[in-house]
């Protein structure tokens, strides 16, 4: 709210209005249809998303494609929308207009987390949230990808060939030695760790990451951008970030959302010469 | 050897399992026959009233450990675990009060001598079937865990966390509570159901029925500690635990948050309402007091007191404190309350983990107090 101010207000109509402009030829012909549907090869499409919080528009009509197997990194100015896009694919929170498409055909707008969960999107959170009362191991038993319901989990036991799975994970992620700790006892990186960990053992088509570095040190940055390149041998990422270091070493595509929308897209050299951006950068 | 089976073992240690089919042995068996079979003069001798005594406790920790299956795991504290043990209670009563026959004071064999008295003509459809021991057995299971699935339901659906469901499981019970002192309601009002004779055909009075009622109570409190240990030690409980430490980020793992809290409330409930069912015909009465939202309170004070998320600390919880206040009711009786209300801010302010954590806290400082000496030793 506070960019508002020093924004004057003929500026930011025009830097709202630009992005809509440029993004509108490439998705024209799937504007037309009446039921949105992606084309093949998405594995995330958000069509025309608005959100508003008490008259603020934390998105506002926000397009955006993500391609199967992609690694994509979303930098922004705060309040830009990012967390906020991240709720509304997890479905925290129900967009006032748009849709948001997973894997061709499927509206996750009106399914709850559980269900948006269980198709195979898995969140990382801002703040670590591993459970702190419970093991390594346990955590990542939790995360374990299998039947969640109620009565199946009272009784479930777990196999040799998903404890291997387990302690593999738990190897990667580079907790192998500390398997029987409380996630409690774990350093902040540690804890982030853990729970892309934990996403993994979910086995999801699309990771979802919002700052995994925040707090890190330079040392557990660089482990975590070695590990989500990894990750992403095999399936779709979406890395929210602050860190430019952090962004420039994945070297992936970068979308800059500003204001709930769009401002550009493209390799992070292209994007940091944009003036749109340096002006939103630097105008704040 | 089937997996559950295995699975049964695996949920204590060599030395829990000890520790517990002894317990058992002292509450079910060692108990009953110092009552039975030592002469009154003798100095180990257990006298009747001690029995009775303990089989209310036993009743009482099987409630607590009802509670802390869903504060200590769950973390939803209820406030009303109470209103499901008056439940249970009540469905007992309903079968005492029909298995009293003509030998009421209006000598009535179709109705209660409460209903003769309130000049009703025939039964109200909700007693049919309370003659019967299998209706009554599967009411005193049904009616509370009824209650708990629905308002469960509608609380963990709409996402009532902390002290709102407290205040809602509070409000659950005192409305009960109003209701059942209302004469219309058919169940007593005031007075509640009172003058039982017998139970299986076994006259309550008598000293045998007395200890098979305290045996019943132990064998059903140690049934009660393995069920809710085995869904405890189940990924289940993990998962509940996990929603207890931060309830959104289960849901964003894909875990139905609401069934997992409305199935361990409807077990918990069922296990308060037989703790009721049993404690009925040991105390000989059952009224709507049972429901006061103070009653709830209490238990969860029990709970604090032994330490909650531990299962046994519930147990120990409720026979230190239902053991101090009889000690403190029969030398003191008006200091009783400020004796409680001052033992729960102690607990809060000095023991978080209560009795049981008790122990780890002392081993924590006694071994920072040997380091300083030994500090102190080397300067």
């Amino acid at each position: 709210m506070w960019r508002r101010s020093t924004v004057p207000e003929g500026d930011g109509t025009i830097v709202a209005a630009e992005p809509k402009a440029s993004a509108v030829p490439a998705r024209a012909g799937r504007r037309t249809a009446a039921a949105p549907a992606a084309a093949a090869g998405t594995v995330l499409y958000l069509d025309g998303v608005t959100v508003s919080f008490d008259g603020f528009r934390a998105l506002n009509n926000l397009s955006l494609v993500i391609a199967k197997g992609e690694l994509r990194t979303i930098i922004g100015p705060n309040g830009a929308g990012k967390t906020t896009m991240m709720d509304v694919i997890t479905g925290k929170t129900k967009p006032d207009r748009g849709h948001v498409i997973f894997d061709a055909d499927t509206d996750l707008t009106r399914l709850d987390e559980t269900r948006i969960a269980n198709l195979g999107i898995g969140r990382k959170f801002q703040k670590p949230t591993v459970f702190e009362h419970l093991t390594v191991f346990e955590n990542l038993e939790l995360a374990l990808k299998c039947d969640r319901g109620t009565f199946r989990t009272l009784f479930f036991t777990l196999d040799a060939a998903r404890a291997r799975r387990i302690d593999e994970i738990m190897g990667l992620i580079g907790l192998g030695d500390r398997r029987a700790f409380r996630a409690g006892q774990l350093s902040h990186g540690q804890k982030q760790w853990l729970e892309i960990g934990m996403l993994l053992m979910q086995e999801p088509q699309i990771l979802l990451l919002d700052e995994p570095v925040a707090g890190m040190t330079d040392h557990e940055t660089e482990q975590t951008a070695d590990l989500i390149l990894d990750i992403n041998r095999d399936r779709s990422v979406v890395v929210v970030e602050h860190d430019m270091e952090f962004v420039r070493r994945l070297g992936a595509k970068v979308t800059v959302l500003h204001e709930g929308s769009v401002l550009a897209e493209g390799s992070l050299e292209t994007v940091k010469n944009d003036h749109r951006v340096i002006e939103v950068y630097l105008g704040r | 050897m089937g997996p559950l089976t295995s699975r049964l073992l695996a949920l204590e240690s060599r030395r829990g399992w000890s520790v517990f089919c002894g317990l058992l042995l002292v509450a079910a068996v060692l108990v009953p026959v110092l009552h039975l079979a030592t002469p009154p003069d003798s100095p180990l001798h257990v006298p009747a009233y001690m029995v009775s005594l303990l089989g209310k406790y036993l009743c009482f920790a099987l409630l607590a450990l009802s509670l802390d299956l869903v504060w200590g795991y769950a973390g939803a504290l209820s406030l009303g675990h109470g209103a499901f043990f008056a439940l249970g209670g009540y469905a007992m009563g309903m079968h005492l009060m029909r298995q009293i026959g003509e030998r009421g004071v209006y000598g009535n064999a179709g109705l209660p001598d409460f209903m003769v008295f309130l000049n009703w003509k025939e039964l109200p459809w909700y007693w049919w079937g309370f003659d019967g021991v299998l209706w009554t057995a599967l009411m005193i299971v049904a009616v509370p865990a009824a209650l708990a699935f629905v308002v469960g339901w509608f609380a963990f659906r709409s996402r009532i966390t902390g002290v709102y469901f407290s205040i809602i499981t509070q409000a659950m019970t005192f409305a009960l509570m109003l209701a059942f002192f209302r004469n219309e309601m058919g169940f007593g009002g005031n007075n509640g159901l009172t003058d039982f004779k017998d139970i299986l055909g076994y006259p309550l009075q008598s000293d045998a029925t007395r200890v098979a009622l305290y045996v019943a109570s132990a064998v059903m409190l140690a049934a009660g500690y393995l069920v809710a240990r085995f869904v405890v030690a189940s990924k289940l409980g993990r998962v509940l635990m996990a929603i207890r430490d931060a309830e959104s980020r289960v849901r964003f793992l894909g875990y139905d948050v609401t069934a997992a809290k409305l199935f361990v409330f409807t077990l918990s409930a069922v296990l308060a309402g037989i703790a009721g069912a049993l404690y009925v015909p040991q105390v000989g009465i059952i009224n709507p007091s049972e429901f006061s939202p103070a009653q709830s309170i209490e238990v969860a004070i029990w709970v604090a007191v032994g330490g909650r998320g531990t299962l046994f600390g519930a147990i120990l919880g409720a026979f230190t404190v239902n053991g101090a206040k009889s000690v403190f009711t029969g030398l003191a009786p008006e200091v009783w309350l400020f004796f409680l209300g001052g033992l729960f801010i102690l607990v809060t302010l000095f023991m978080p983990k209560g009795i049981v954590g008790l122990w780890g806290q002392l081993r924590a400082k006694i071994g920072e107090g040997v380091q300083n000496v030994a500090q102190k030793h080397r300067a």
